[in-house]
């Protein structure tokens, strides 16, 4: 039952995929007649290889019912089994998440590797080591932005007890925010500066941009430093939130 | 010294109020109205070590806010409370690996992953030896009957067969201090009865302090000797069980046998009929009318035997529940 439900899951991750493909397939034939055509200094490869590289970025920095989860077990009281065992509640969540990313990854390498391979004329090859290098540390910064966001409003829960309209806003946004709808340098001045000070670009858009050779070595060290400050303040926040609402907690259920 | 020190212990809740209809909730959503509840009202008891005690009292005494506070879940409004040396709320790992709570309610095991997968969590959590842990597991897993079930789902398992896991989850690090919380709720009698019997024997072998939770009155009776009475967040009784029945029951039961093989039709003058299975009955005489009540019934009738007994520990918690602002 659950191994059916985790391949299904696994395999449906790559429909929205192929619908961006033809998605941009459609909107790069009714552009200008320009040869190759471009939008914003991306051509239609380019798109492709920025979509399925958002794709990889999102397979780290996505939860999936790690908020819900947090808020279920502090409604129904299922978290004092953390509470009462010497154990850190955000350490065990966070090697949880780790085990189960681990899994996805195991069962997951062989689709992405074949969809890779399908699209293989519209990657740019490999990027040099120090490129390669920050992309993978980028993907470690996607993973743990991802985690501390969610996390956090997991936690939230010790306040307000129901956070799916808050999962519901932010995934809304973080859709946009985070690159995965269009490429954050497409957003003019001074959204576009505003949204790239956020950490949502970690998500997706700052591993992809790595790979596609947006930056210089200069602008990567400055965006991966900027991601580990973000890091310091997520986690930062997450402690506080666990020791505050924990004074707060009721112990709900029983 | 005590292992358990709680005095003037308090947990007061603020608990929002609502009332019925769509006016209400949108007026709740500009104003709202709470009341507080006190649920511990300034509770103080000792516990020494190797001690069995039950922790008794109506739904919404405040049993469970005890435990919950005893076992650092929650923070108190006021008052004081060490176990083992420990401020329970402070949360720190060397009390939280000394100490066990269960709860009969909850599942401390996944769902989804045979026990043995939790077992060994456990293992890494405590930080228990390997050699320590197969020994401890392999010997409360035969104690408990559940030795063939170790590598089932525990979601497949029998509520008696996981509450049975729960315990062995329990009590793998060796804990100074079980906090059990109704261990034995929803289980068939014979299920109730392995829990009782393993309970005992454990207990007693490795001297271990616990304080029990429980609305049944046979658990109580086959596991305590002392027993803490918790009203209406207020400590009612603390002393032997045994003296719970004298203290607050005015009634006794008188148990009698006719020689012939009717029951006479004037019986109910002499007391309150509990049972009637002709040629017995079950009467229920005020206290302090013992005596001439027996001795009318013997000077009456052909009685063939007598018995004068206690009322069931069941029915006098009954009683004392009922009444409100109980003398302490």
């Amino acid at each position: 039952m659950y191994r059916a439900d985790f391949a299904f899951a696994t395999l449906v991750r790559f429909l929205p995929i192929v619908t961006q493909v033809f998605l941009w397939g459609a909107i790069y034939q009714t552009t200008g007649p320009r040869d190759p055509k471009q939008i914003n200094g991306y051509t239609y490869g380019d798109m492709v290889a920025y979509s399925l590289l958002v794709m990889v970025s999102r397979a780290f920095s996505s939860m999936p019912g790690l908020t819900t989860g947090i808020a279920r077990d502090v409604r129904d009281g299922a978290i004092k089994k953390f509470l009462v065992q010497p154990i850190d509640l955000l350490d065990y969540l966070f090697w949880h998440r780790v085990a189960h990313k681990l899994v996805y990854y195991a069962v997951a390498f062989f689709p992405f590797a074949f969809v890779f391979w399908l699209c293989r004329n519209y990657l740019h090859g490999w990027p040099d080591l120090t490129m390669f290098t920050g992309w993978l540390i980028s993907l470690i910064l996607a993973f743990l932005v991802g985690f501390l966001i969610e996390s956090l409003m997991g936690l939230c829960a010790f306040w307000f007890l129901e956070v799916s309209s808050l999962v519901f806003v932010y995934m809304l946004l973080s859709y946009f925010l985070s690159g995965h709808m269009l490429p954050l340098d497409w957003l003019p001045s001074p959204y576009g500066d505003v949204v790239r000070l956020l950490p949502f670009k970690y998500l997706a858009f700052v591993p992809a941009a790595i790979l596609l050779e947006k930056y210089t070595h200069q602008q990567l060290a400055v965006e991966l430093l900027q991601g580990f400050a973000w890091v310091a303040v997520l986690f930062a926040l997450n402690r506080l939130a666990l020791a505050h609402g924990i004074k707060r907690y009721s112990a709900y259920g029983g | 010294m005590a292992i358990i020190e709680v005095s003037q212990l308090a947990k007061h809740y603020r608990v929002y109020r609502k009332n019925a209809g769509w006016m209400a909730s949108i007026t709740g959503l500009f104003h709202r109205e709470y009341n507080t509840v006190r649920a511990v009202k300034e509770v103080g008891f000792q516990i020494e070590k190797g001690e069995m005690v039950a922790f008794l009292g109506p739904n919404g005494a405040g049993k469970t806010t005890t435990l919950k506070l005893l076992s650092g879940l929650i923070y108190p409004t006021s008052g004081t409370a060490t176990v083992l040396g420990y401020i329970p709320w402070q949360r720190s790992n060397a009390y939280r690996k000394r100490f066990s709570l269960v709860m009969g309610q909850k599942n401390q095991l996944w769902w989804d992953l045979p026990a043995q997968e939790s077992f060994i969590l456990h293992r890494e959590i405590y930080d228990i030896d390997h050699d320590v842990f197969q020994r401890r597991l392999d010997e409360l897993t035969e104690l408990l009957e559940v030795r063939q079930l170790v590598k089932q789902p525990v979601r497949e398992l029998s509520l008696g067969e996981r509450m049975r896991m729960e315990l062995i989850a329990s009590l793998l690090h060796s804990p100074e201090v079980l906090l059990l919380d109704e261990p034995t709720i929803g289980l068939d009698v014979v299920s109730q009865r392995k829990v009782q019997g393993f309970l005992r024997h454990y207990q007693s072998e490795q001297q271990m302090t616990v304080l029990l939770t429980s609305h049944y009155m046979k658990d109580v009776e086959a596991l305590c000797r002392r027993a803490i009475i918790i009203n209406e967040g207020e400590i009612k009784h603390d002393g032997p069980l045994a003296e719970i029945v004298d203290r607050f029951s005015s009634v006794k039961q008188i148990h009698l046998q006719f020689a012939g093989t009717e029951i006479p039709e004037d019986i109910d003058r002499f007391g309150k009929v509990l049972e009637k299975i002709p040629p017995r009955v079950k009467l229920e005489v005020p206290r302090q009318d013992i005596p001439k009540i027996l001795a009318a019934l013997l000077d009456r009738y052909s009685i063939e035997d007598v018995g004068v007994q206690e009322r069931p520990l069941e029915d006098a918690m009954a009683e004392l529940f009922s009444r409100k602002n109980s003398d302490k």
